[in-house]
């Protein structure tokens, strides 16, 4: 065609020498998405994945953020429930099969409890690794079922949000999940449960409209997207471009939706604060 | 009928919506505003009525007959401040021991900067939650699109009824085909594989019954289709009626937390 002589693409493409590349063992550095700065995984690692220039903060392992507030006193709660593909959706069990291997857990919310600084507590963590977090019908189960054991064992219950959403594969079931963790916090509430909600990167859509915006405190880390519709839907609908900082947990704070935004360093010691408060008098019930 | 087909007859543009049932089923209807905090959604309808001598709360989604009224109610898709009349009116029910009679009619709560602003996601989860807690009966009758979250928002209670041809999802078929599949004109295939129908979410036993239709759909005669949705309010509140608080409670608490797939048990 005419045209591919003014269009001068690459006909080559450069290549590495191999031993360069073993050189470099894949994930020992990492560049900071918000400063471009490259540092050595290790050194970000120890810094609670929180980037020691800018302190942006970078997405953090379900079992990593379990390890740091609870160390070995973690008991893990229905580890092995798995999903069945309900509704037989084509492909979805081999997606499940494929985020089970990428992340070692099987599925988006890993739950049980522990001791936070000698303090018990249950705890729920989400991980947006797997299916981007969303919620079919087993987080939705395993969340309701951490309730209510703590419920029963009359101790607070702790949840990290990270989620797209619903689970599409899993369509209306997935929405059910909604009602049904909202409606185990109700009778939560009601016994008198201690509920601290913590909001990370991201927590939208069905998440955010139900169980992540029911604390008693509800808290964020810096920089999370957290939002009830996507982005580029409300830029489509309301037909105007949105700031840049919309649907980031400081503007939700500025609109009076969260109670704090919270460096990654001090959520240990805000958290056994808010537990510690909740052991005299008042609290668990 | 194809899904596609009803999903075609829940937004029929002729569709009865929230008022016209309200004005067949109930007396004395009393239309009741504001969230007392910022405005007056127009999109969530709601008020005090009188259904067959028995005073009840009446809440419900409310779409526009036509262009001027859908801007004024902005197509049905509610902001905050819908959500949180709703709330207050579901108190005050609460307070009075009145029934509360909901009808689903949304696409879905807005997608807007004002709505996320003034935290969408938080009034539909406190409805949620704080619906799950009131001492009243609470019976929720899908009539036209059951649209995600913004439906949710309004139909947590005892008895989750569906007019044949409504339909209940997590998401619109055309969102989920542009989502999974990244092409939205695909949206009929999507409507067939996330069982969104009334006949689909009996089978998955998340509805109580599904409400039959008249000969070609709701908007033929409404008439006769109040007295089908009439006969099915009537027979939900007797059921409920007589129960005390906590058996109310503990039944509501026990219908949601069986919503499990039996894979899981």
């Amino acid at each position: 065609m005419l045209k591919d002589i003014f269009n001068k693409k690459k006909k080559y493409a450069t290549v590495t020498k191999q031993e360069e590349r073993d050189d470099v063992p894949e994930g020992l550095m990492v560049k900071c998405p918000s400063c471009r700065e490259i540092f050595y995984r290790k050194e970000i690692e120890k810094n609670l994945m929180v980037c020691p220039k800018c302190d942006h903060h970078h997405q953090i392992t379900s079992r990593d953020r379990i390890e740091h507030l609870m160390g070995n006193t973690f008991e893990e709660w229905d580890e092995d429930m798995v999903s069945e593909n309900p509704l037989e959706f084509p492909g979805y069990l081999e997606k499940l099969d494929k985020d089970r291997e990428k992340t070692g857990i099987n599925e988006a919310v890993v739950t049980g409890k522990g001791y936070i600084n000698g303090l018990e507590t249950a705890i729920a963590v989400m991980d947006s690794r797997f299916r981007m977090g969303s919620m079919g019908s087993v987080v939705g189960e395993k969340i309701s079922q951490a309730v209510e054991r703590a419920r029963e064992e009359q101790i607070p219950f702790i949840i990290f949000t990270a989620s797209g959403g619903a689970r599409m594969q899993e369509g209306v079931l997935s929405l059910m999940q909604m009602s049904k963790t909202s409606v185990a916090l109700e009778r939560f509430a009601r016994s008198g449960g201690l509920f601290i909600s913590y909001f990370t990167n991201p927590t939208t859509g069905g998440v955010s409209a139900s169980f992540a915006s029911l604390g008693d405190y509800n808290f964020a880390e810096p920089g999370a997207l957290i939002g009830f519709a996507g982005r580029r839907i409300i830029e489509q609908t309301i037909r105007e471009k949105l700031p840049d900082d919309f649907q980031t947990a400081e503007f939700l704070f500025k609109h009076g939706q969260l109670d704090r935004v919270i460096h990654r360093q001090d959520m240990k010691q805000v958290l056994t604060d808010v537990l510690d408060l909740h052991q005299v008098g008042g609290g668990v019930r | 009928m194809s899904p596609w087909d009803r999903v075609q007859m829940a937004r029929h543009p002729e569709r009865p919506t929230t008022l016209d049932y309200i004005e067949h089923l109930f007396t004395q209807f009393l239309e009741l505003h504001g969230d007392r905090y910022y405005g007056d959604d127009e999109a969530i309808v709601g008020g005090i009525a009188n259904f067959e001598g028995t005073p009840v709360t009446v809440i419900g989604h409310q779409r526009g007959k036509d262009t001027k009224e859908n801007i004024r109610r902005n197509f049905g898709m509610p902001h905050p401040e819908g959500y949180r009349k709703a709330l207050r009116l579901m108190y005050q029910a609460e307070k009075f021991n009145r029934p509360i009679i909901t009808f689903i009619d949304t696409k879905g709560a807005y997608p807007g900067r004002a709505a996320e602003e003034r935290g969408q996601s938080e009034a539909i989860a406190r409805n949620l939650r704080e619906m799950a807690g009131l001492t009243v009966p609470i019976i929720c009758v899908v009539i036209g699109e059951g649209g995600s979250g913004g439906a949710l928002g309004i139909s947590v209670g005892d008895r989750l009824y569906m007019l044949e041809n409504s339909t209940y999802s997590v998401i619109s078929p055309e969102g989920a085909a542009a989502l999974l599949w990244k092409d939205s004109n695909l949206a009929q295939k999507a409507a067939e594989s996330m069982r969104i129908t009334s006949y689909d979410l009996k089978e998955l036993d998340i509805i109580d019954e599904v409400i039959e239709e008249v000969q070609g759909g709701a908007h033929r005669d409404i008439q006769k289709q109040s007295e089908a949705i009439r006969d099915m309010i009537r027979r939900g509140l007797g059921e409920l009626n007589g129960l005390t608080d906590d058996q109310l409670l503990d039944q509501r608490w026990e219908k949601y937390q069986k919503l499990v797939p039996s894979q899981l048990l």
